[in-house]
């Protein structure tokens, strides 16, 4: 950097004659051309890519949103919004995500910053940890079924277990408790990735502010509230966005453990999704796409928002 | 004051020691069960996966046995799995074939995007970049029916290229490695245009060689992510032989939970190659991520 400018200013200084400017400005404006077709290059055939096979057919989806059927394009703006929200399917689907979602995100940002706070302190045998934790990740969702069907089933062995403490048999998959089995199927995926991101945040606090808070005889909780938890505000966001993110993967294990029609109260979007597929009922999906992308959309620009209200006032 | 520090530490042990366990506990249970015959599996867990079948006789006991160690060591099901019935490795190579050319193309088109992404900056491509970002965030459920709709133009519908063709061009690698690549100094890529590079050399001579445990990282992420995929195959994909073992592995009946316990450790294997080596990579490549932000 500092040579390139060295460079210039010794040439700057040279007298030039008239027909030289004008030709470097000349080079100069062929040079931004140069630098546009480069990255053009560059990034061409991602551009073109998404085109293709994301923002066309979104846009393709939202218009079918808004069309009576692909025979007839008569335009019904609302309608097929209004007919998805009326469905029940769509309401079960919609209700189960979202309640499954608003317990089972703060679950995993809440815990994973508590593994993360862990890892930190003086235990033996850290790095072990860390493996462990972080080992589900890596585990093909398929793979684990078998042991959760046995776990989960009604003779499983959480039952065999629980009666020995003189707890009744609960039918885990069919019943009102099925979420709290695929929460912790979800928490137990996904609390490793969410710690590495923690773990790596709090390396970043600055240690000085730390041993400032030490000396000056702050509490515990105070330097976790008023230091780290400000510091670490925007993995906060990161990783609720995630975790809502991975919330709508755990039809994974849903469909999995149970097929096509489960219990209704794990009767996820993506099944909505497959079972309008069936019937090819294009309009509703579409319908039903668009609003799941402006609820995301908007969920995102409010996360956004909460982060800056909250750390604004620390820098990096 | 002492003895609360170190009973504190002991307590904090003993937690970390439970989640280890129960973290640890499933993988460990599949790959282990997998060494069991298959009237030891039936005599544990006949109970749970008889009703799949709809048949009552199999199961002998009404609970299930959960265990850890098998009575007799046996390879059995794998010999059954890898040598007597080759429809379950075809499956796996289904995985496979779907799933490598995602992680490569993935890969090649992500660097070649963050190159242009960290060289030449500006509103328009602060703009696509958090377009990207957005994108990435959509949950499957979005961008299920759009891919179905241009599979289905495409008339690739029902091949694998429906399923390889947007997951070349997802965007969460090219957020990643961006992410990366902007960390090079710049006064590298400046020196190494006075000394006259191209940008094609600069980008192969000398961003690639910088990003590599990066794209490593970055190849284990995708991996385990497409590896475990679920929702596209059914979608796209109606034939069942065409279905990865992800799927298939669900369609298995109760006859045969043994084989299953088989297969699935199988199928966990290169997952848990891929962690062994690349653990360190992995989470220097999830720390990297940092916030969604700049």
């Amino acid at each position: 950097m500092s040579r390139d400018k060295k460079i210039r200013v010794k040439r700057e200084k040279r007298p030039r004659p008239p027909g030289k400017a004008a030709r470097r400005a000349w080079e100069a404006s062929n040079e931004r051309v140069r630098d546009v077709l480069h990255s053009m290059a560059f990034m061409g055939p991602s551009l073109l890519g998404v085109s293709v096979f994301f923002i066309v057919p979104f846009l393709v989806v939202v218009y079918y949103s808004v069309i009576r059927s692909p025979i007839n394009r008569e335009f019904v703006f609302l309608d097929n919004f209004i007919a998805v929200l009326q469905n029940s399917s769509f309401q079960t689907a919609a209700k189960n995500t979202a309640a499954f979602s608003a317990v089972a995100v703060p679950l995993a940002v809440v815990l994973s910053l508590g593994l993360a706070l862990m890892l930190e302190c003086r235990i033996p045998g850290k790095s072990w940890l860390r493996t462990f934790f972080l080992s589900p990740m890596m585990v093909p969702v398929a793979s684990v079924v078998l042991i959760w069907q046995v776990v989960f089933h009604y003779n499983g062995t959480l039952n065999a277990v629980l009666s020995a403490f003189g707890i009744s048999p609960v039918d885990w998959l069919n019943s009102a408790y099925c979420q709290v089995v695929i929460i912790v199927l979800f928490l137990w995926k996904n609390l490793g990735y969410n710690m590495i991101l923690f773990m790596a945040a709090l390396n970043n606090i600055p240690k000085e502010l730390l041993e400032v808070a030490d000396v000056e005889g702050a509490s515990p909780a105070h330097k976790f509230f008023n230091i780290k938890l400000r510091y670490l505000s925007p993995t906060v966001l990161f990783v609720t966005i995630l975790s809502i993110i991975s919330s709508f993967k755990v039809f994974r294990e849903v469909y999995l453990l149970t097929g096509d029609y489960p219990y209704i109260g794990l009767y996820m979007m993506q099944h909505f999704m497959n079972n309008t597929f069936r019937y090819q009922e294009f309009q509703k999906m579409s319908a039903a796409a668009v609003l799941l992308a402006l609820v995301m959309v908007v969920l995102i620009i409010l996360l956004f928002r909460a982060e800056d209200a909250f750390g604004k006032d620390v820098e990096g | 004051m002492r003895k609360n520090y170190y009973l504190g530490r002991g307590l904090l042990t003993l937690v970390a020691v439970f989640f280890a366990f129960a973290f640890l506990m499933p993988t460990v249970l599949t790959i282990s069960n997998s060494f069991m015959t298959q009237s030891e599996i039936s005599a544990n867990y006949g109970t749970v996966f008889s009703n799949a079948a709809g048949n009552t006789n199999t199961y002998i006991s009404d609970t299930v046995n959960l265990k850890f160690i098998p009575d007799k060591v046996s390879l059995s099901q794998y010999i059954t799995v890898l040598i007597k019935s080759p429809d379950y490795l075809l499956k796996f190579w289904n995985s496979v074939i779907l799933v490598v050319p995602i992680v490569l193309l993935q890969v090649g088109v992500a660097s070649i995007t963050a190159y242009s992404f960290t060289r030449w900056r500006g509103k328009l491509r602060s703009f696509l970049f958090f377009f990207y970002v957005i994108l990435m965030l959509m949950p499957y459920q979005v961008t299920l029916v759009p891919n179905y709709l241009v599979s289905d133009w495409l008339g690739i519908l029902n091949t694998r290229w429906a399923i390889i063709f947007p997951g070349m061009f997802a965007p969460f690698s090219v957020f990643l490695l961006t992410k990366f690549m902007r960390r090079i100094p710049a006064s590298l890529i400046e020196a190494a245009k006075l000394d006259g590079s191209s940008e094609w050399q600069i980008f192969k001579d000398i961003c690639l060689p910088q990003c590599r445990s990066a794209l490593y990282s970055i190849a284990i992420l995708v991996f385990i992510d497409y590896w475990n995929m679920v929702e596209q195959p059914l979608v796209l994909l109606q034939d069942a032989e065409k279905q990865p073992l992800s799927v298939y592995l669900s369609t298995i009946n109760a006859n045969e939970v043994g084989l299953a316990f088989a297969i699935a450790t199988i199928y966990m294997v290169p997952c848990l190659l891929l962690f062994l080596h690349g653990e360190d990579y992995l989470v220097e490549g999830i720390a990297h991520q940092g916030s969604v932000k700049g």
